[in-house]
């Protein structure tokens, strides 16, 4: 298909209109985050670094930050082992309800969230409180695994298709047992898509808010609902624009080691 | 992936073998392929697909799937059971506490109260809305990156496309609070033309869906075009078509099931979403809120209501299914 030049302006045109309306909001928060004043009225009237300071001193989002880390590690633990441990049994085995197993583990992230958090809310309110366990720490990790299965899984799944058989072949040839295949080949060539599921899924868990909302107690708050919960309240709108400003800062990180992770066009979050 | 942009691929794989130019050459190293029959290798393979299960296979598999399938079908389909079950009960109207009695009122009110039936319309409107708009947004940016954008470049626009996506959900709703508020940047930038910007509520609530979810529609959108083999398009221009001809004739086909993959993230996203809405969305009602101010309140009813988006999803599933959709997620 020969482009003419008009085409290919008006394509370049419309790439750098839609990349500047996906980042300039990211940039202004950045910004207002640097904003003297507390109403972020554009233009800004003058810039402090007196809100980062603030925002550093504040418990109230040392202890969500402090929350946020443990529930996102323990999820990723436990989904990591569960995905892949499922990724295994689907492709190495065929057997009966093999394309329920797939679909089981999708369905989270394909209902929507208020769904699943609604769903999870209900059980653990007709299940675990009449046992004494309350909503907390403990539920939110719960919630947040059931959804991280499947980005291990997906991410484990897929390397397994790619690696060749001929691998596994050759050193059961050689005489390794199957143990050794899989500590010496099977492992090594997994590593990155672990390390990428892994990393995907402590992302999704630190970004989620509505399934922590249905499964988080009274006490157990974290940065998501830290902001959500503090964005009714004006005197904290500064505050918030430092931690949203920080948060944009540190999403690079993930694109950046999945991009060094793999060569096809990843960084894609399913 | 796509089933049919595989066969495709596989025939540009063999295209240059049949092609008279390299024929000769091609022709000359056959003889060693059939000298291997029945290679080894194929008999080593440890439990692969379709083979008779041996009973420590069985055993292997029974250890692999338990866990997994112990938590998904406890915590998951557990709950899940939990709340459909719970939307056949009631709620005492002056204790909000659930009276566990069987009926079929919740469901009856979802269907026929019109409050309902409009705040239905409404959130499927708004799901369809930004679909359309996100279709029409990623199929250009996409095409610049898979198509026009070369080497070095297209990898850089892929993670300035991507980086949002992480920057977090909260994040970016909140950018565009601070963006639509009343001396916001778009009212400061609209204010010389003497226009002013949708302030909070519907509109606001559909421009900010359609910007969170862009990247998932991009995403499939790009793989597709670039998995496009460029000599359909010369082939194209060959055969006299024009730019406008070989877009409708063969690049929109290809890239049909990607737009449908992508799709079903922007329309079911947008039909489960009340966060947004509380965000941007001032007075606006869609489902997701109705759902979330209800649980607290009244738990069977929010059940009864969370089928509604649930029924509409697997019906869209089941619609784009036949596109080929769910094979390019």
């Amino acid at each position: 298909m020969h482009l003419t030049r008009t085409a290919r302006t008006v394509l370049g045109v419309l790439m750098a209109a839609g990349l500047a309306v996906v980042h300039v909001p990211l940039l202004l928060v950045v910004l207002n985050s640097f904003n003297a004043d507390r109403s972020f009225a554009w233009p800004p009237s003058g810039l402090t670094g007196e809100w980062w300071v603030r925002a550093v001193h504040s418990q109230g989002v040392r202890d969500a930050l402090w929350t946020s880390l443990k529930a996102g590690l323990a999820a990723t633990a436990i989904a990591l082992v569960l995905g892949v441990l499922a990724a295994f049994a689907v492709h190495r085995h065929r057997f009966f309800g093999r394309q329920t197993v797939s679909f089981l583990v999708v369905l989270p992230i394909a209902l929507p969230g208020i769904v699943t958090g609604i769903a999870l809310n209900a059980a653990f309110r007709t299940v675990l409180d009449p046992l004494g366990i309350g909503f907390g720490l403990f539920t939110v990790i719960v919630g947040h695994t059931t959804f991280c299965v499947v980005i291990v899984f997906n991410n484990v799944a897929a390397r397994l298709r790619r690696i060749a058989p001929s691998l596994a072949e050759a050193s059961a040839d050689l005489g390794a047992r199957p143990a050794q295949t899989f500590r010496h080949v099977t492992l090594p060539a997994l590593r990155s898509a672990l390390f990428a599921g892994a990393l995907l899924a402590f992302a999704l868990s630190f970004d989620e808010i509505v399934v922590t909302t249905f499964t988080a107690g009274p006490g157990t708050e974290t940065l998501p609902i830290w902001i959500y919960e503090n964005l009714a309240r004006p005197n904290q709108a500064p505050v918030i624009n430092v931690v949203a400003a920080l948060l944009i800062a540190l999403s690079v990180i993930p694109v950046y080691v999945a991009q060094r992770l793999s060569s096809d066009s990843a960084g894609g979050r399913l | 992936m796509d089933p049919s942009l595989d066969g495709d691929q596989g025939l540009t794989g063999r295209q240059p073998v049949t092609s008279p130019k390299e024929s000769t050459p091609k022709a000359a190293s056959r003889p060693a392929r059939p000298a291997r029959p029945g290679r080894p290798g194929r008999f080593g393979r440890p439990g692969r697909p379709g083979r008779p299960a041996r009973a420590g296979a069985r055993l292997r598999l029974a250890a692999l799937l338990t866990p997994p399938l112990l938590w998904l079908g406890l915590a998951y389909l557990g709950s899940l059971a939990v709340l459909l079950l719970s939307a056949f009960w009631t709620t005492d109207s002056f204790t909000s506490d659930v009276v566990h009695l069987w009926n079929t009122d919740n469901f009856r009110t979802v269907l026929t109260d019109p409050v309902y039936r409009t705040i239905t319309l409404r959130t499927l409107g708004v799901a369809v809305a930004v679909t359309l708009i996100d279709a029409l947004l990623a199929f250009p940016m996409a095409f610049f990156m898979a198509r026009v954008a070369s080497g070095r470049w297209r990898r850089a626009l892929l993670v300035a496309v991507l980086t949002p996506l992480w920057a977090g959900y909260l994040v970016k709703a909140y950018a565009w609070r601070v963006m639509l508020g009343e001396h916001g940047l778009v009212n400061a930038v609209l204010a010389p033309l003497g226009l002013s910007g949708p302030g909070y509520g519907l509109p606001a609530v559909v421009l900010v869906l359609a910007y969170l979810w862009l990247p998932y529609m991009i995403l499939p959108v790009f793989a597709a075009l670039e998995r496009l083999p460029t000599h359909h398009l010369e082939a194209s221009a060959d055969l006299g078509a024009g730019a406008w001809r070989t877009l409708r004739l063969v690049v929109l086909p290809a890239v049909r099931p990607a737009l449908f993959a992508g799709s079903v993230f922007t329309f079911s996203l947008s039909l489960g979403d009340y966060l947004t809405v509380q965000i941007v969305g001032g007075r606006t009602q869609l489902l997701g809120n109705v759902i979330a101010s209800q649980v607290t309140l009244d738990l069977p009813l929010a059940a009864a209501l969370s089928a509604v988006p649930v029924v509409l999803i697997v019906c869209y599933l089941a619609a784009v299914r036949r596109a080929g959709a769910l094979d390019s997620l």
